[in-house]
């Protein structure tokens, strides 16, 4: 019983970590880039004025790829711990 | 067909998509046969509508695993699908390109929060709540923290901001319908309701989540093609998306020659505006960097806890399911949203650019009011051309338009062929029908399964559940049409009141639910009360009561104050009052760890 105590702790903690990773990325696409909009104009990014692109599609297209990095990752930590779902649990 | 429905979801959508386009190419020969655009646009919405209700003929159900969750046995990707057209609503569809066509940068802080709410979900809710095993967002909060007044304050959010929503939907179906089926505006509503309530009523999840991935489909399809076509018809290619960076230096010249941003209009028509804001234009003030933030930050907070969005990841079959099917939501969601600000741009080229056959500012006034569309849409008061000046030549603060028609009228705007224009209002139908639809269940479902099962009557059998779960959901549709059909609030407005009710009274109790252990009964009814509450006021004060707002927060982001005020009551009175029991600390351990059966039994 403390054993795995002890491994879902370390399970919670490896967790834990990986979501302040996580939303440490989604603060500087949700909130870091957009506060320097004006200055990141200047610059010229597949056409389009800097800002504009991360406010357009640039931070959208960060967000699907931070969540499917997301998932896998959290998948591999479950599966490492060994308290990932039973195959026949998806039943 | 061998194995069971579930087993061939590829095969059965993959027809549909075919039978889909085919019908796109023969509604395409009838017009060029002679048809004309008031029958290809009844049969448009007409066809679609049918299938939907099909569909949920179809799926109904009288199994309460059914009817609340889908049975859970949803694959990640239906579900995203489902999910994005769950949450891509008539303000997505119809709104949203025409509030970036208007409001330049600014308003792509909705774009921004309406995704990156989705890493909320996915990192701190998605595969907690469906670990727990809930059918409903009020069952988390009841069981989690206990007691059936936290139950109950969890059903007064949901139904508050649900139905806010919902009465936008209801209101952008009745504006499609109005305009493809020309009735009066207050028939089509009623209309909307009854597509809406074939769907989901005799099915609940079921039913609901097989049509939102029929809905999606349509939906897509009719939000690209109209734009490729543009895109391709001025020259940028196919891909819009990757090539408007050059339409987007051209808009900002054109700007510079039609004097927009400091021409202002001199008349008014209500409800319509005239285009003063510029494409590209990010203030450089503190406060312009604010407002921006904090709407991101209400719409994010917000889709992480707004319950018809959550609920769908209940209907998963496993934690793991429910993480990636996240994923596959916002790659939906992303495909229409990174072409919301082409579509834009293609619109304002189109009218702007003196070069195109379509542009219509510098033009003399009798010519523009010649034109087909502008006479369609001047005819239901959503568009106006007025010389102010008297000089005969159309200038920008000249052309009045309702920023919801700029999505359904841009295929007449750019002269694509008409069974485009059709495609759009089956697109902003399914869109509207399909949010609708989520929000309904919603509320039908905390009502029927929170507060009638187990709180009025913990004994009632499944059927007598089932049987007050649809009659609820009459009730609320007959409610929510009602209350569209007076016309309160525009559709975005509407919309993100429900974003900022939501966030104001259950972002809070739900995170820290899952992430603090420590959080006990009375923290949360102190912090959904207290963050409603004091949202709410501030609502009242902003936008009824004519105050001034503090710091730039208008009634678009009084979020920002309900969530301060959740979070900080919730945690102070938590520690003042006693820890959880030893049950509920195992129950949350148990909510962190995968591995196991859920929380609640699978028949609670």
């Amino acid at each position: 019983m403390a054993e795995a105590d002890s491994n879902n702790e370390a399970h919670w903690q490896r967790t834990k970590n990986l979501t302040i990773i996580t939303l440490i990325i989604w603060f500087i696409f949700a909130f870091g880039v957009h506060w320097f909009a004006p200055q990141l104009n200047s610059i010229t990014f597949l056409g389009f004025p800097l800002g504009f692109y991360m406010a357009g599609q640039g931070s959208l297209f960060a967000f699907v790829v931070i969540i499917f990095w997301f998932a896998r990752t959290q998948n591999k930590i479950d599966e490492e711990f060994g308290v990932a779902e039973d195959e026949n649990e998806d039943e | 067909m061998k194995g069971d429905f579930i087993q061939n979801l590829g095969k059965i959508y993959g027809l549909y998509t075919g039978g889909f386009l085919l019908f796109i190419i023969l509604m395409a020969i009838l017009e060029q046969a002679g048809v004309s655009p008031d029958t290809i646009g009844y049969l448009f919405v007409g066809f679609t509508i049918a299938i939907y209700a099909l569909i949920g003929v179809l799926s109904r159900t009288m199994a309460t695993d059914q009817y609340y969750v889908a049975g859970r046995q949803v694959p990640a990707l239906y579900n995203g699908m489902a999910t994005a057209a769950d949450w891509m609503s008539g303000a997505s569809f119809v709104a949203m390109a025409g509030g970036i066509y208007f409001g330049g940068y600014g308003y792509m802080a909705f774009l921004v929060g309406w995704t990156g709410g989705y890493v909320l979900v996915a990192s701190l809710m998605a595969p907690y709540l469906r670990k727990f095993g809930c059918y409903t967002v009020p069952d988390f909060i009841g069981t989690r923290y206990g007691g059936n007044f936290a139950r109950l304050c969890a059903v007064i959010v949901l139904v508050v901001a649900s139905f806010t929503y919902v009465t936008a939907q209801i209101n952008a179906t009745g504006t499609v319908a109005s305009r493809a089926l020309q009735i009066p505006f207050e028939v089509g509503v009623w209309f909307g309701l009854a597509g809406i309530l074939v769907c989901s009523m005799l099915g609940g999840m079921r039913a609901v989540t097989w049509t939102q991935v029929a809905q999606y489909i349509v939906l897509i399809v009719a939000y690209i093609v109209p734009v490729v076509w543009m895109s391709n018809k001025s020259g940028f290619g196919m891909i819009p998306q990757l090539a408007y960076g050059d339409a987007v230096h051209r808009v900002q010249e054109l700007e510079v020659l039609h004097q927009i941003g400091t021409l202002k209009p001199t008349e008014k028509f209500g409800g319509l505006a005239a285009l003063v804001n510029p494409i590209n234009a990010p203030g450089d003030t503190l406060m312009a960097k604010w407002k921006f933030a904090t709407l991101v930050l209400c719409m994010m907070c917000g889709t992480a806890s707004l319950p018809h969005v959550l609920m769908r990841y209940f209907t998963t079959p496993s934690v793991r399911s429910a993480r990636i099917s996240v994923g596959w939501s916002i790659l939906f969601i992303f495909l229409l949203y990174f072409t919301a600000p082409a579509l834009a741009t293609f619109t304002k080229l189109s009218l702007l650019d003196p070069t195109l056959a379509t542009g219509i500012i510098g033009k003399s006034i009798a010519d523009v009011n010649a034109l087909e569309w502008i006479q369609k849409w001047s005819a239901v008061d959503f568009l106006r051309v007025s010389d102010s000046n008297g000089d005969g030549i159309l200038q920008i603060n000249e052309l009045f338009m309702r920023a919801d028609i700029v999505v359904l009228a841009t295929p007449e705007i750019a002269g694509l062929p008409y069974v485009i224009s059709g495609l759009v209002a089956a697109g902003g139908m399914a869109a509207a029908m399909s949010t609708a639809d989520g929000l309904l269940l919603a509320i039908a479902n905390a009502l029927s399964h929170d507060l009638y099962y187990k709180i009025i009557d913990p004994k009632a059998e499944t059927k007598t559940r089932l049987v007050v779960a649809r009659i609820l959901l009459l009730g609320v549709g007959a409610a929510g049409a009602f209350v569209a059909s007076l016309k309160l609030t525009s559709i975005l407005g509407a919309v993100a009141w429900a974003f900022d009710f939501a966030c104001s009274g259950l972002f809070f109790p739900l995170v820290l639910g899952i992430w603090w252990k420590r959080a006990n009964r009375q923290g949360a009814l102190a912090g959904m009360i207290g963050g409603f509450v004091a949202g709410s006021a501030y609502l009242y004060y902003v936008y009824f009561a004519g105050g001034t707002p503090w710091f730039g927060i208008d009634h678009l982001r009084f979020g920002v104050i309900g969530m301060p005020v959740s979070l900080v009551l919730m945690i102070v009175v938590s520690l003042m009052t006693e820890e959880p029991d030893e049950e509920t600390q195992r129950m949350v351990d148990a909510v962190r760890t995968p591995r196991g059966g859920t929380i609640l039994d699978s028949a609670h």
